[in-house]
């Protein structure tokens, strides 16, 4: 079995804004194209252009209806999954090689897939379901945050984010250390109450998700200011109205 | 195990080289960084110079890759060996190709060059393909534009000289209030997202009207889930509640549209026209001093209300006519509420809240402008209220005056083209006026005279014959959709099938489905296109399609020009088309291959530059008679379409130094490629808003050569030349509609903007066919395209009928359940899946999901094969026949858009068949089937 760090230097990882994530998957795509190509084996495709076409992801958006408590109207929303980097990662203790572990400098489980034998404890072991065994290269794959952009000198500056962070369009994705409270990601936390996923697990993860704004409350308008007022019920009487506001303007 | 970190190289290199080129996986036009690796595409970004996606990317773009690796490329010129729609063809060469679409189109142009009929799908190089075609000298041209947004688009131009999109966008850095209507979410795609991020961090308001809470109405604060085809009398109660309010900006409106114009109100044939002047400028009463004066002499204050008598004729004014029509009961939230399927209550809430933003939030920017009548303003007025629409709203028989009166309620809220409410991008704004009338002339050997497509000011302006028929194979500009600006390519097939006005002889597609999913009707579109006459001939006799992948209209060509993927071509992004403009900014951009094609296939462009100097086409050959263009990239440099005006406008001048106007520069190409693949030229501080009327803008944009000369113009909340047509169907005029659409002419054609239920409700038992049904394109998949991408088809490889939990419950369907889908036209049998965030009178699914086994080169046992389905087959091209003998089209009476979402069905469940019906044999694959397994690498 592995043993996680006592502390790490930095908690780097993710923000998720589930009040503005449209759904649109352009993270899930970015991280398969970034990481088919870069950090270990290529993220394989089972049967791609077949009946039942299964490839690894490290990112995946589900999408859950929610029906509020107070009758107004259901809602869908998208949720954006990958590892969450737990500062008490099962996924590391449970591993007999070794190769899953947590990084000293950052906080980043990685797994070294040369040291991976492809036995699945870790997949089990996660209650997040963040972690894929690729089929063709029978070594797990899981998020890195981009460990191989995020310092990578051959990147520019601004460049050095994971990808999916660097691709949201609607912004709804940010990366920063969550164990400084003075950077932007955690008083982003703290002004819009970003949550733990599932913390009853004890797994303390890193990743956090700032919930919905509370919704459909246009209805609700109306205690504060009265409906629209009307100058005139009849044309001949707005026309009135319309000439004398039209002098005073 | 104690902790041994591996020693990680935390820069590896990313990439050999990376080039800048533009995305092609959807209509947006991002900008892309492709990087390559030993030669190869490694990984595709977002440009974070580029002005449309400032680094971001969607999914579709994001794989990029695989789309362009996809097996189901097609790798060679097609001859067709089988019966058409089998998929049997044979390769041939590039130059027997050339020479048999040479042999089939040059006799016709010396005979009668409307029997070639050209219509391009999703074609970004319109400006280009109607040259081409008008070269011809065919009236038969158009793209896709008649069965996608054509009513968004006419009705913008008509209303207030642009629409949304690439027409112009909200004000994402001041809106406070954004309310957006039926939109397909893979338009303007990232623009949106992008937008609605940045609003949302500044915690301002999102309304969403759509009646399925998906995507972008998923986040938006409010959802009002509107019942299909009544956002138009959802809005004209909303204008009903704020005029009657008064909440609208009269200073606006007296300055900078045509509600002070005056109307004639006599019976006769001036009823419902301007007054004007010995000009032609339409009249307005001075406030100041009482008298008629054109609208746009220096120091005019138009009366709103001034009513004028000359001669025996009163005349009103639009603010009065509009008065008139809108505070009329019969638009109040009670009168519209059930229709709607929206409370009256949150009606009136919605229109406080626009009320409350656009007057209580205003705000003033310190940027002083003058305006066209020479006045000078110290300050620009901020109406923070913005709205977005397209294609949701746009394709029912009703969306052209939905569209008008989303823009007429945008002008009196005084939110268009000020701070925080909708901007123009260039070169919009541009009146109706400015832009060219339709052309349809036919000259036997010579080109038609004048541009196909356009914007009609009245019945002089249609294309039709002596005897009344149609010019055009599609009937556009015709009595049964006078402004069909975009044509109608829903009802090519279905004419030429008919011979209705007349026959054709070939056929020529490009990037156009029109054997699946971009066809109403798709088995009956297939039977058409294999239709044989009594001798045994197909009634449609040649086609000729180009594509780059073994789509499924590729088995019903006789003839297949193959195309390459968007990473090995030439493009322009062109100002003269569709360009990528924003509000702040001109800006064009180019493809250019990045990569070098592997198969033997050629970029349509360039192979329309070979073929038009094979036709002899005078736009496509020197004096000697020698090929002009080399290819497309040729073209794009070298064509000016008048002088100084080209395909491109950065660089211009042979030193690179022009912007807009200017020579040609043979190193244009390789500047745009030096500057990340695009062009970007910045519009003064004091031209940013107010574009119409600011005398700023006017000037840079004829610098630019946007426009010859200024041409500053008045919003047209009543739009004449609709009125015109009225007076035609009154009686009025030598050209007369037909009796059989006169009603309907005078109904549909009204100047101001109406509501009148969709057509097919008309036309349907609407207790037999109670429920709404509606596709949606998801936002990680552009049409039948993602279909053969690998990584896209496991996010959206299926696509159940999403049912609302009335009709859930009331079928008692579980999960698993399939369900019988009727129309009056047809019935299919598919999944089913439960959605409660709907409108309970509303199905849905993904558009483009199901595909016909053997196309893509999927496996012929795909889900998207056996599961997946096209609500296509429901839709038919014609409205159920009347017994008149006469074939009504399912369209916009007004433009010819095709009427998609007016689709009327009923649901029953049923046992599970063994594949979602219709099914259709398989066709034969010209390029194989794709691999069993995927290990993709740059590496590799």
């Amino acid at each position: 079995m592995t043993t996680l760090p006592t502390s790490t230097e930095k908690k780097l990882g993710l923000v998720i804004d589930l009040d503005t994530c449209v759904g649109c998957h352009a993270c899930v795509v970015s991280c398969k194209g970034w990481n088919t190509e870069n950090y270990g084996a290529p993220l394989s495709d089972q049967d791609p252009y077949g009946a039942a076409p299964k490839g690894t992801f490290l990112n995946r958006v589900h999408s859950y209806e929610i029906q509020p408590e107070r009758g107004s109207a259901a809602q869908l929303i998208h949720f954006p999954k990958s590892c969450l980097h737990c500062e008490d990662a099962p996924c590391v203790t449970v591993c007999p090689t070794g190769a899953s572990y947590k990084r000293v400098e950052d906080g980043i489980v990685l797994v070294n897939e040369s040291d991976c034998i492809g036995c699945g404890l870790c997949a089990w072991a996660c209650p997040y379901g963040a972690r894929e065994m690729d089929q063709a290269e029978g070594v797990m794959k899981k998020c890195t945050l981009c460990v191989d952009r995020i310092y990578n000198e051959n990147l520019p500056e601004e460049d050095r984010q994971p990808a999916c962070v660097r691709t949201c369009p609607a912004g709804a994705r940010h990366f920063g250390d969550l164990g400084d409270p003075d950077s932007a990601v955690s008083k982003l936390v703290a002004e819009r109450g970003g949550m733990d996923l599932m913390p009853e697990q004890g797994t303390k993860p890193v990743n956090k998700y700032l919930p919905p704004r509370p919704k459909d409350e246009i209805e609700e308008i109306d205690i504060l200011a009265p409906f629209l007022a009307p100058v005139a019920e009849e044309p001949k009487g707005f026309l009135g109205w319309l000439d004398k506001t039209l002098e005073r303007l | 195990m104690s902790i041994q970190q591996p020693d990680l190289n935390l820069s590896p290199p990313v990439s050999d080289e990376v080039r800048k080129t533009t995305c092609y996986m959807c209509a947006c036009r991002c900008g892309i960084n492709v990087h390559m690796k030993n030669g190869k595409v490694a990984y595709i970004e977002g440009n974070k110079d580029h002005p449309v996606n400032r680094g971001v990317l969607c999914a579709k773009g994001s794989a990029g890759i695989m789309q362009h690796n996809a097996p189901s490329r097609l790798r060679s010129p097609l001859k067709r060996v089988g019966p058409r729609g089998s998929g049997e063809f044979e390769e041939i060469s590039w130059e027997e190709a050339l020479e048999i679409a040479t042999g089939w189109m040059k006799p016709l142009r010396e005979t009668g060059p409307e029997k070639l009929a050209f219509f391009t799908g999703r074609d970004q190089s319109q400006s280009f393909t109607s040259f081409w075609a008008q070269n011809f000298g065919t009236p038969n041209y158009a793209a896709h534009g008649g069965f996608c947004s054509v009513n968004m688009a006419t009705a913008g131009i008509y209303t207030m000289g642009g629409a949304f999109w690439e027409f112009g966008q909200p004000d994402w850095d001041h809106t406070k209030l954004f309310m957006l209507f039926g939109v397909a979410e893979d338009h303007d795609s990232n623009p949106i997202k992008m937008g609605i991020g940045k609003i949302k961090a500044r915690g301002a308001r999102v309304i969403g009207v759509n009646p399925i809470r998906t995507g972008y109405n998923a986040v938006a604060d409010d959802w009002v889930g509107i019942t299909p085809g009544t956002d138009g009398l959802f809005i004209l109660a909303l204008v009903h509640e704020l005029m009657k309010a008064g909440k609208i900006d009269l200073d606006y409106l007296a300055r900078y549209t045509n509600a002070p114009v005056l109307v004639n109100a006599a019976e006769g044939p001036e009823k419902g026209l301007f007054l004007r002047d010995s000009d032609g400028k339409p009249l307005v009463v001075d406030r100041a001093t009482g008298k008629l004066t054109a609208f746009d002499a220096p120091g005019v204050r138009p009366s709103l209300t001034a009513t004028h008598d000359a001669d025996g004729v009163t005349h009103h004014t639009v603010m009065h006519l509009m008065a008139q029509r809108y505070l009329d009961p019969a638009y109040a939230p009670e009168a519209v509420a059930e229709r709607c399927g929206i409370p009256a209550e949150k009606i009136r809430q919605i229109a406080s809240e626009i009320a409350r933003v656009a007057f209580d939030e205003a705000f003033e920017l310190d940027q002083p402008w003058t305006d066209f009548r020479g006045e000078r303003h110290e300050k620009m007025i901020g109406r923070p209220v913005s709205f977005h629409s397209m294609r949701g709203v746009s394709a029912h028989s009703n969306g052209f005056q939905t569209c008008r009166a989303l823009h007429v309620l945008q002008i009196l809220l005084g939110t268009v083209e000020v701070p925080g409410g909708f901007r123009f991008k260039p070169p919009y704004p541009k009146p109706q006026s400015a832009h060219p009338k339709p052309h349809g002339k036919v000259t036997c050997g010579k080109p038609l005279d004048g541009p196909h497509l356009g914007f009609v000011h009245g019945p002089d302006d249609l294309l039709v014959e002596a005897d009344g028929s149609a010019r055009r194979i599609d009937k556009a500009f015709t009595w049964e959709n006078p402004m069909s600006a975009h044509g109608l390519m829903h009802m090519v097939i279905s004419n030429a099938h008919a011979g209705d006005p007349y026959k054709i002889d070939t056929l020529f597609l490009y990037m156009a489905n029109m054997s699946w999913n971009s066809s109403m009707n798709t088995r009956g579109v297939m039977d058409m296109l294999t239709d044989t006459d009594e001798n045994g001939d197909y009634v449609i006799p040649r086609i000729i399609y180009s594509d780059a992948y073994s789509s499924e209209m590729v088995a019903y060509a006789d003839l297949v020009l193959p195309d390459t993927t968007y990473l090995e071509r030439h493009d322009c992004i062109s100002l003269l088309d569709r360009p990528i403009c924003e509000a702040d900014a001109a800006a064009d951009a180019i493809r250019w291959p990045v990569v070098a094609p592997d198969r033997n296939v050629r970029g349509f462009q360039s192979v329309l530059c070979d073929l038009g100097a094979r036709l002899d086409l005078p736009g496509f050959v020197n004096e000697d008679g020698t090929q002009k263009y080399a290819d497309y990239a040729d073209y794009i440099v070298n064509h000016q379409r008048k002088p100084g005006i080209g395909p491109l406008a950065g660089w211009r001048d042979a030193d690179g130094t022009a912007i807009g106007r200017g020579d040609v520069n043979t190193d244009q190409l390789n500047r745009y490629i030096e500057n990340g693949g695009f062009s970007i030229s910045h519009i003064p501080d004091e031209a940013l808003y107010y574009k119409p009327w600011n005398t700023a803008y006017q000037d840079w944009a004829v610098g630019m050569g946007l426009y010859d000369a200024p041409q500053p113009y008045l919003f047209q909340l009543y739009v004449e030349p609709m009125r015109k047509f009225q007076l035609a169907a009154e009686g009025h005029g030598d050209r007369q509609p037909p009796e059989h659409l006169r009603q309907r002419v005078k109904e549909t054609l009204d100047p101001l903007p109406i509501w009148y239920p969709p057509i097919e409700d008309g036309h349907v038992d609407l207790d037999a066919y109670p429920v709404h049904a509606l596709t949606q394109r998801p936002m990680a998949m552009y049409h039948s395209w993602g279909s053969q991408n690998a990584w896209l088809r496991q996010i959206h490889g299926r696509n159940p009928l999403y049912v609302p939990t009335k009709i859930w419950e009331a079928n008692g369907f579980a999960e698993g359940d399939w369900a019988k889908v009727s129309s009056t036209h047809g019935e299919i049998i598919v999944p089913v899946a439960h959605m409660a965030a709907l409108n309970e009178n509303t199905v849905w699914t993904w558009n483009a999901i199901g595909k016909r086994k053997g196309a893509w080169a999927l496996d012929t046992d795909a889900p998207e094969a056996t599961k997946g389905f096209l609500l296509n087959h429901l839709i038919h091209e014609l409205l159920p026949p009347k017994g008149d003998g006469l074939r009504w089209s399912n369209s916009d009476p007004i433009t010819g858009q095709a009427a998609w979402f007016d689709l009327r069905v009923k649901i029953e469940k049923t046992g599970p068949p063994t594949e979602a019906q219709p099914g259709f044999d398989p066709i034969k694959s010209p390029v194989g089937q794709g691999p069993d397994n995927l290990t993709w690498s740059s590496k590799t």
